[in-house]
């Protein structure tokens, strides 16, 4: 895209009413010098090596001069990730898809953790032992919480298991 | 520290930082914060927080590596590494705004590089651990002033600078009313520095009784808790002779508490980037004409506010990321001099390997917590 030129002196009373101290950005920007509008031109640090994937939003030319290296995208969270950062940050196709990879992102830790032979010990990991601690109420608020989904869980399966007998029962019978 | 999902965090091993760039420096933390913009990570409501990441943007520490054009520092020198990551040459920071530096961040434009802050905010791990990466080591780290308390500076990082500049942006004239919406650090920290620009009345607003207590002893000002005032804006026009405060201030951010609705819609169905409460109060107790200013950090989407009050009262709004580095040299001196005595928030120290039940205390404001500080084993106390 072309650039607009920094000063118009062909527009007619160009200026005339510019006021240097309705700057609203003030003291935030001690040293104004809207060097900016002269484009992406500063003189930049060394450019970092891409030794791992990063994703780059679209709203930029490039790579910022450094950046994180943490947890690359894997698995299918990553997938959703590189779909996300093909959208601009302008978009909710953009933010969406992170908020959904961030939470199967959880469920792919679970998993990471069990084939490295370690079982989450979720409840220390929740800060379990302060919450009994100081909000015993809470803590226990949580555990009945969990025994409620695990006992729902449990009878869901309960329930369908002797339905399946029952119908085994029948066939059996039938074949008496 | 290794966050594995909403709500949950732990102590773990990881690899060294290893020096990535010629101009980083890898530092050995000795104390490192829990920052209440890190609930809104350990919440899950920032996206693009990775299970792996380890947080914490508040740290200081000792240098024990140098990139080979690292020249401003040297190994065993004692740092303060301000929260976000500025380059120092782009044109945002050569202008002042150093919490806007474009050569930190390639995930996003909105915002720089911070550490311990997603990848929305670049990548970077945190210093909630032993030792972390430091970039642009040549600007942002600031060598820790001879007899200057590490808990002190630890502070400095980001609670003094944000307090301070959420009222710097306030543009406080003397004899000013300034209402701070939010009773925890940085609010605290606000209505202190209220007063150096000459505030006449400083109320702060918030629903936990001991932070209010708090508050009130430490900022010498008025606080209130909006659970027993009923409507909160309300009082603050009747207060103010039915007018609205001058300047109002949001200190609180995505968690706030005090509307169901913003409750539902930002906390728990992350339909809007947070929970705007303490925000849509500020805009509708400021007096027409006033300012607003915003500190309280919420997430990249959008949110419930009545803008359409904001252009008929004729509002300003003044909001960004603390420029740490340009603040430092006055923050110290007020440091030094006790006009600002950052330690005393500190109510909790814990060793880096209670990360889980540091968070959760924190993040349920339990046991009168205030400020959590971290202590890697590393690091003698």
């Amino acid at each position: 895209m072309e650039k607009t030129s920094k000063a118009l002196p062909d527009i007619k009373d160009w200026g005339i009413d510019a006021d240097p101290e309705n700057d609203p950005t003030y003291p935030m920007k001690p040293n104004r010098t809207d060097e900016e509008q002269n484009g992406y031109n500063w003189e930049r640090s060394v450019q970092q090596a891409e030794t791992v994937e990063i994703l780059k939003s679209t709203e930029r030319p490039n790579l910022s001069a450094v950046f994180g290296t943490s947890v690359p995208p894997k698995g299918l969270s990553g997938a959703i990730r590189r779909y996300a950062y093909k959208n601009s940050e302008g978009q909710f196709s953009h933010w969406l898809p992170l908020l959904i990879a961030d939470r199967v992102n959880v469920v792919e830790g679970i998993f990471d953790d069990l084939k490295k032979g370690k079982i989450p010990n979720i409840y220390a990991e929740i800060g379990f032992k302060a919450m009994w601690k100081y909000n015993r109420k809470a803590a226990v608020a949580r555990i009945a919480a969990h025994v409620g989904i695990v006992s729902a869980v449990g009878l869901i399966l309960f329930r369908g298991r002797i339905f399946n007998d029952e119908k085994l029962i029948k066939k059996a019978l039938k074949n008496i | 520290m290794n966050y594995r999902g909403p709500g949950r965090v732990r102590a773990e091993e990881k690899p060294m930082p290893e020096i990535l760039h010629p101009e980083d420096c890898i530092v050995k933390v000795l104390r490192s914060c829990i920052c209440g913009s890190d609930l809104h990570l350990y919440n899950g409501n920032v996206p693009d927080t990775r299970v792996g990441s380890t947080f914490g943007h508040e740290f200081v520490g000792e240098v024990v590596e140098l990139g080979s054009e690292v020249n401003k520092l040297k190994l065993g020198d004692k740092v303060l590494v301000p929260f976000n990551i500025a380059c120092g040459k782009c044109s945002f920071c050569r202008q002042g705004l150093y919490g806007n530096c474009h050569e930190s961040n390639p995930e996003a434009t909105a915002v720089g590089g911070i550490f311990g802050y997603s990848h929305t905010a670049g990548g970077y791990d945190g210093g909630q651990a032993e030792y972390v990466r430091v970039p642009y080591a040549n600007f942002g780290p600031t060598i820790i002033p001879e007899g200057m308390d590490l808990d002190d500076a630890v502070m400095l990082t980001d609670v003094v600078p944000t307090g301070y500049q959420a009222a710097e942006m306030g543009g406080i004239q003397p004899g000013d009313t300034v209402v701070i919406f939010g009773a925890g650090p940085i609010g605290i920290m606000a209505a202190k520095c209220s007063w150096l620009f000459g505030a006449g009345r400083v109320i702060v607003i918030d629903q936990n009784e001991f932070r209010l207590e708090f508050v009130k002893n430490y900022a010498k000002c008025e606080s209130y808790n909006f659970r027993s005032l009923g409507d909160p804006v309300e009082f603050i026009k009747k207060t103010t002779d039915w007018l609205g405060a001058d300047v109002c201030i949001d200190a609180v951010g995505a968690e706030a508490a005090g509307s169901a609705m913003q409750t539902i819609t930002g906390r728990k169905t992350l339909l809007q980037a947070g929970s705007a409460t303490a925000l849509f109060w500020a805009i509708n107790s400021v007096k027409k004409g006033g300012i607003v200013s915003i500190v309280g950090v919420y997430g990249p989407t959008g949110n419930l506010v009545p803008i359409g009050n904001v252009l008929n009262k004729g509002i300003t709004i003044r909001a960004n990321q603390a420029s740490v580095k340009r603040l430092l040299p006055k923050l110290i001196d007020h440091v030094q001099k006790g006009t600002i005595k950052p330690k005393a928030l500190i109510t909790h120290r814990m060793p880096l390997r209670n990360i889980s039940d540091a968070y959760r205390i924190f993040s349920d404001k339990l046991d009168n917590c205030i400020k959590p500080i971290l202590i890697p084993p590393t690091a003698k106390e």
